[in-house]
């Protein structure tokens, strides 16, 4: 898949400060979580893309076009909710996301036409006429997703989408932006310090502390192999037999203490073939897991490196 | 499609050209304009000085009018030179700077308080372009009560006077125009730069009236105390007349400058000070706006 984003040494400083640290990174998902604690640089880095900061160092591309040289290009490729309230208090819903979607470019007849669309899409089409001031805070957050989407962006910049939204709204901001990725017509960065809205939402996630990456890593690709990764707890005569046999159906192994294994089955074996094997070698297996090395864990491991490199 | 289709669809129709998208930052601007009743009728009711003004020339030349005000063997009514364009200007100059103080505001401040920049700025539309869209609200407001009446009255003048009295104040025309244009940049500047650092609407207001008629006032004592005439500087309505009567007159001036707008007597200052002063208020509301228009705010 073509890089989505591609971090060139990019560095940003705010009066001497850098806040974003030479980072090197090609970002190919269908859908990247840029995650981080409050201050790692998500925010920064989503502006810096944007054009907002100039970087002062290095560069990025974003579809390809350089930040640098192409600003204008790449913004009109780009969709973007950013974190913070973000409206004109005493203009309609419909008429702010048609006056966005005429600056992206769109003729006026079809910015309202999509005006209407978005809002109809993220459920707001019965208040759409309706200030924006007097939205809920929900709702608000609704608003800018259609603002993002009106103008039939190539990438889609989700700051913090799920901010102060209470749970039904959440699970339906989440699931809109499931929508939006499973079609596959665009991309999206979505920046979050909830591990859990990254985890429903994205396939690659890039994590930041302290201004670096921390963290980079395909989550699809954890799933798969942590499908195939079990933790055992055994009682028996001989655990050494009973690895060796494993090891003999293509299993790798490690061994813990008290009867703890570590084994990561090869494709196509099943689970019960072990329950056989461990009787035959008169083992009992107390438990069996998945190891779940989740997103969580990928991100204490970041959080636990000393200066924000793994 | 439908909008009972609710799902999302890329756009793969055409986009406008980009050079003009300032342009619907403007129409949206009038749009929201429109709906004041207080602001429809003060634009009206500004266009009444021209309307008279327009009448006295039409009297001035007309025999029968003449007759029916007992008029026809007096001396003219009003003369019709630079001073009196200058005094139509003048008028419509301060009306002019009441619009731009109740309308300049209104421009700038609800995108800065509801954080709307980062949305504008997202777009492939520039600070600039941004800028330029606001500005040119003001600036067709302000043009169609100021110059563009005053030339009118000038080929009203011109058509019933002769090609002669043309050619003879053609000055006139280039004093409106760059006059007008003048003043317009500085308080719609004023009014936008203002706006963008207060952010509340009432009080970017009152900073405008501020800057013209506390700054005068302070001016004002400073010449008084220090016994000079450079205090004057701070007075942008003196400079601009200063300005215009260079403008109106050119080197040889035979009034001091315009109702609202006159030179203070005794203590003319050099052309040279006048265009420099205006230049650097210009320049200071551009880094103003410069530093307060952005997608995202640093905080250091």
């Amino acid at each position: 898949m073509d890089p989505v984003i591609e971090l060139d040494g990019l560095e940003v400083r705010f009066g001497g400060r850098p806040i974003l640290k030479k980072l090197r990174a090609s970002l190919t998902g269908r859908s990247i979580g840029l995650l981080g604690p409050n201050g790692a640089g998500k925010s920064t880095l989503l502006n810096t893309l944007l054009g907002f900061h100039k970087p002062s160092g290095g560069t990025a591309r974003v579809l390809g076009r350089d930040i640098r040289t192409h600003a204008r290009e790449v913004r009109g490729l780009i969709g973007y909710m950013p974190e913070n309230d973000a409206f004109i208090a005493p203009m309609s819903g419909v008429r702010f996301v048609r006056l966005m979607a005429e600056l992206a470019g769109l003729p006026p007849e079809q910015a309202l036409e999509r005006a209407h669309e978005a809002f109809f899409y993220v459920g707001l089409g019965e208040v759409r006429y309706r200030a924006l001031g007097t939205y809920s805070l929900g709702m608000k957050q609704s608003a800018k997703l259609a603002q993002a989407i009106a103008h039939g962006p190539k990438l889609l910049f989700l700051d913090e989408p799920t901010n102060g939204l209470d749970p039904p709204a959440r699970l339906r901001m989440i699931q809109l932006i499931q929508e939006i990725r499973d079609r596959g017509d665009l991309r999206l960065i979505l920046s979050s310090h909830l591990l859990r809205d990254v985890e429903e939402c994205c396939d690659q996630v890039l994590i930041l502390k302290d201004g670096n990456i921390a963290a980079h890593c395909d989550l699809e690709e954890e799933r798969r192999s942590n499908r195939r990764f079990l933790e055992l707890e055994t009682r028996g005569t001989s655990n050494g037999c009973f690895l060796e046999s494993l090891e003999k159906l293509g299993c790798q192994t490690a061994q813990g203490a008290q009867g703890r294994l570590k084994l990561v089955l090869p494709e196509g074996l099943e689970i019960r073939r072990l329950y056989e094997v461990a009787d035959e070698q008169k083992v009992q297996i107390r438990r069996l897991n998945y190891k779940r090395d989740s997103l969580e864990d990928i991100f204490l491991k970041a959080m636990e490196a000393a200066d924000g490199r793994l | 499609m439908a909008v009972y289709k609710k799902t999302y669809r890329p756009y793969e129709g055409p986009l406008t050209a980009s050079w003009p998208r300032f342009l619907v930052v403007r129409r949206y601007a009038f749009e929201d304009l429109k709906r004041s009743r207080f602001l429809t009728i003060f634009y009206l009711a500004s266009f009444l000085y021209p309307v008279i003004a327009a009448l006295i020339i039409w009297v001035e030349h007309n025999a029968s009018a003449l007759k029916v005000l007992n008029l026809e063997n007096a001396s003219r009514l009003v003369t019709i030179d630079a001073g009196f364009f200058m005094t139509v200007l003048g008028w419509q100059s301060m009306l002019a700077l009441f619009l731009a103080a109740f309308i300049g505001p209104g421009q700038v401040s609800p995108d800065l308080t509801n954080n709307a920049l980062s949305l504008y700025l997202a777009r492939p539309f520039s600070r600039s372009e941004y800028v330029l869209g606001k500005l040119s609200v003001l600036a067709t407001l302000l043009s169609l009560m100021t110059w563009v009446p005053c030339l009118l009255l000038f080929g009203l003048q011109g058509y019933l006077e002769g090609w002669t009295w043309m050619t003879d104040h053609a000055r006139v025309v280039t004093g409106v125009f760059f006059g007008a244009w003048i003043w317009i940049l500085v308080i719609s500047l004023l009014a936008l730069a203002l706006s963008a650092w207060v952010k509340w609407k009432p009080a970017a207001g009152a900073l405008v009236f501020g800057v013209f008629f506390v700054a005068s006032g302070f001016g004002g004592a400073i010449n008084a105390v220090q016994d000079t005439k450079w205090g004057s500087l701070l007075n942008i309505s003196n400079l601009i007349g200063t300005v215009w009567v260079h403008l109106f007159e050119g080197d040889n001036p035979t009034s001091n400058g315009a109702v609202f707008f006159r030179q203070v007597a005794n203590q003319v200052i050099p052309i040279w000070c006048c265009w420099s002063v205006l230049g650097l208020v210009c320049l200071i509301c551009l880094y103003m706006l410069s530093r307060k228009i952005r997608g995202a705010e640093v905080v250091r």
